[in-house]
């Protein structure tokens, strides 16, 4: 580029060499926290204890996963419940999302700065933990995997953000229609929604991982063991050392051949996986979508 | 169906002499034209206004149980109002004046170290000449971003791990007789939420600095170029200053978040023995609020949090308005 139009001075050259060396060290800063992870979650007894940094492990077992994915660890339940909320919960959200966004988005509609109004209130004042969680026991949904969904389905960001995209397809497409006697109901789902794919899957995206994250609502309203996410389930396990001795028991006697930390590290691994797994393929969408997201009204 | 209809209306009126017309009933038939066009527009909100309405309004007006004397059987309107009791009790709370102080304190700290780390990231990703090296760089960087803390928590708990981790690692190497918990030690444990922070946090904050960055005039890398500066003067001297807009904007943003200290890293890392200096406003909500179940107290609390936090996003926000298009509305 530029510094091709005059020769590269020395200090230009350690300079450049410099940030490499930095970034290569930098990286092992992000990696090798999860790659001690998964060297945990494949742990002996006899391995789990070593000290200081290791790449590699002599002794490898999948007694940890056995565990996990046994009915004692939980963890199938808690897969089936997480794509579960997951599907339904995106779902919701977009529909919810889009329904809102679509109308606001017709410049001439009459209440629509009032409308929008209703919508940043929400932004900006919340009523805080304690009202929630009596709204939610007051409407009966305590314990049901509803309560995980239903107070996340209408955002006021994502609604402005999809309406601001709604905003810059040409009008032309929807006269045209129009004048071909099709509604708005038409309209929307034939022509703005495949028009709007990229704000539609970046929300879907941004929803979607929220969801698989979630474990606060989880802790909040469920109790019922049977319906809880992989991410509560994952908490229980850091926190509640005694319920993973007690489910470990019950599972085999001799819980002395599998550690703790094994189990916990293997039940971080499943968790984190199906982010790992979709993460190169989607990264480019999280990250336009930060652009579609520029808020402006 | 509206659509269709509407021309021949159009029509109708532009025959028709203006001087006979019945000029409120021609409206009155317009408006209704009109809201028959939008009927079916307000029907689509009518379901997502719903869900705002009851998860979001209704939450905002149950706050009143934080004047109140809350009894379940009479619900949160039949409740006696108890005279700012609360929030008497409130500032008199031990408690609160140290969860207020540890709030504030752990955001700025998470603001001094953790503001200026993206910029850096940026300014240094921009420099690598190697377009897949490059890319395999804002790949891994963002990664953390797309971990909830209830995993982030689980990593550095055996990173940091006394008996397994690097601080044991070091202790040993240096032959400690006893490594400190980061976990439990106080004088440790903000440092510890700081950098936890930023390695979660530095590299997706970079994406807005770099698009920043995208969209620098090049001739002014070619007239530093000829002027002679080196790599790290154009840098400082031609790169920065083009991100100042942007950083000028979330500074104020993340000052309007002052009193979001950051519930679930603090949550899932903390333990009683830390929450001398750990202990946040949104934690302590959960606590008193919903484990003591005092509802009303805790509503209080969060309560005064909302309303400080408001008055600070808002004046945030109307700083940004006057020199940028970028605010929140």
């Amino acid at each position: 580029m530029v510094t091709a139009l005059r020769p590269r001075t020395i200090a230009d050259r350690t300079f450049g060499v410099g940030i490499v060396l930095f970034f290569v060290c930098f990286c092992v800063t992000i990696l090798y926290p999860f790659w001690n992870i998964v060297l945990t979650s494949f742990s002996t007894p006899g391995s789990v204890n070593h000290l200081g940094f290791r790449l590699w492990m002599a002794e490898w077992t999948l007694r940890p996963y056995r565990y996990s994915l046994s009915a004692y660890g939980n963890i199938l339940v808690g897969y089936a419940n997480s794509v579960l909320r997951v599907v339904a919960g995106t779902a919701l959200t977009l529909a919810m999302t889009f329904l809102f966004a679509y109308p606001l988005s017709k410049r001439d509609l009459p209440g629509r700065s009032a409308i929008t109004m209703y919508i940043v209130i929400t932004m900006f004042f919340s009523g805080g933990l304690i009202p929630l969680y009596l709204l939610v026991r007051k409407l009966g949904l305590m314990d049901t995997r509803l309560s995980l969904i239903l107070p996340l389905v209408a955002n006021g960001f994502y609604i402005i953000i999809m309406r601001n995209f709604l905003m810059t397809i040409d009008a032309a497409y929807e006269e045209s229609a129009m004048i071909d006697g099709a509604g708005y109901p038409t309209i929307a789902t034939r022509i703005v929604l495949p028009l709007s794919k990229a704000v539609t899957a970046t929300i879907a995206l941004w929803t979607a991982v929220a969801h698989w994250n979630e474990w606060f609502f989880a802790m909040l309203f469920i109790d019922d063991r049977d319906k809880w996410v992989l991410q509560y389930i994952l908490r229980r396990m850091l926190t509640d050392l005694q319920m993973v001795r007690r489910d470990m028991v019950a599972w085999d006697e001799r819980v002395e051949l599998l550690p703790t930390v094994a189990v916990r590290s293997a039940m971080t691994v499943l968790t984190i996986g199906p982010i790992i797994l979709v993460y190169p393929f989607l990264q480019r969408f999280f990250i336009k979508g930060v652009f579609v997201g520029s808020l402006k009204g | 169906m509206a659509g269709i209809r509407a021309p021949p209306v159009k029509v109708d009126i532009g025959k028709v002499d203006i001087g006979k017309v019945d000029i409120g009933a021609a409206a009155g038939h317009e408006r209704r034209r009109k809201a028959r066009k939008y009927l079916v527009l307000y029907l689509f909100c009518l379901a997502p206004a719903t869900a705002l309405f009851v998860f979001h309004y209704l939450p905002i007006w149950g706050v009143i149980i934080a004047f109140k004397d809350f009894r379940f059987g009479l619900g949160i309107l039949g409740s006696p109002w108890n005279d700012f009791q609360h929030f008497r009790d409130l500032f008199l709370d031990p408690f609160f004046a140290r969860v207020l102080r540890n709030t504030v304190i752990i955001s700025l700290l998470k603001i001094v170290f953790g503001f200026p780390a993206p910029v850096i990231l940026a300014l240094l990703v921009n420099e690598l000449r190697n377009q897949p090296f490059k890319k395999a760089v804002q790949s891994i960087s963002y990664l953390p971003h797309f971990m909830s803390w209830v995993v982030i928590a689980g990593v550095v708990m055996e990173i940091l791990s006394p008996q397994r981790g690097i601080p044991a690692f070091i202790g040993h190497l240096l032959g400690a007789e006893e490594v400190p918990n980061l976990f439990m030690d106080r004088a440790l444990f903000r440092p510890l939420l700081v950098v936890t922070h930023i390695w979660q946090s530095v590299g997706w904050g970079t994406i807005v600095y770099l698009a920043a960055i995208s969209t620098i005039d090049p001739t002014l890398y070619d007239v530093s170029a000829v002027d002679g500066a080196g790599r790290l003067r154009t840098m400082v001297h031609i790169t920065l200053p083009a991100l100042v807009p942007v950083m000028t904007i979330l500074f104020l943003l993340s000052l309007g978040h002052l009193l979001n200290a950051g519930f679930e890293q603090i949550f899932n890392l903390y333990n009683p023995l830390v929450y001398e200096v750990a202990d946040i406003i949104d934690t302590y909500v959960y606590r008193v609020g919903i484990l003591d179940i005092r509802f009303e107290f805790g509503a209080a609390v969060g309560l005064f949090k909302n309303v400080i936090g408001v008055i600070l996003l808002v004046a945030a926000n109307a700083i940004i308005r006057r020199f940028s298009e970028y605010a929140i509305w």
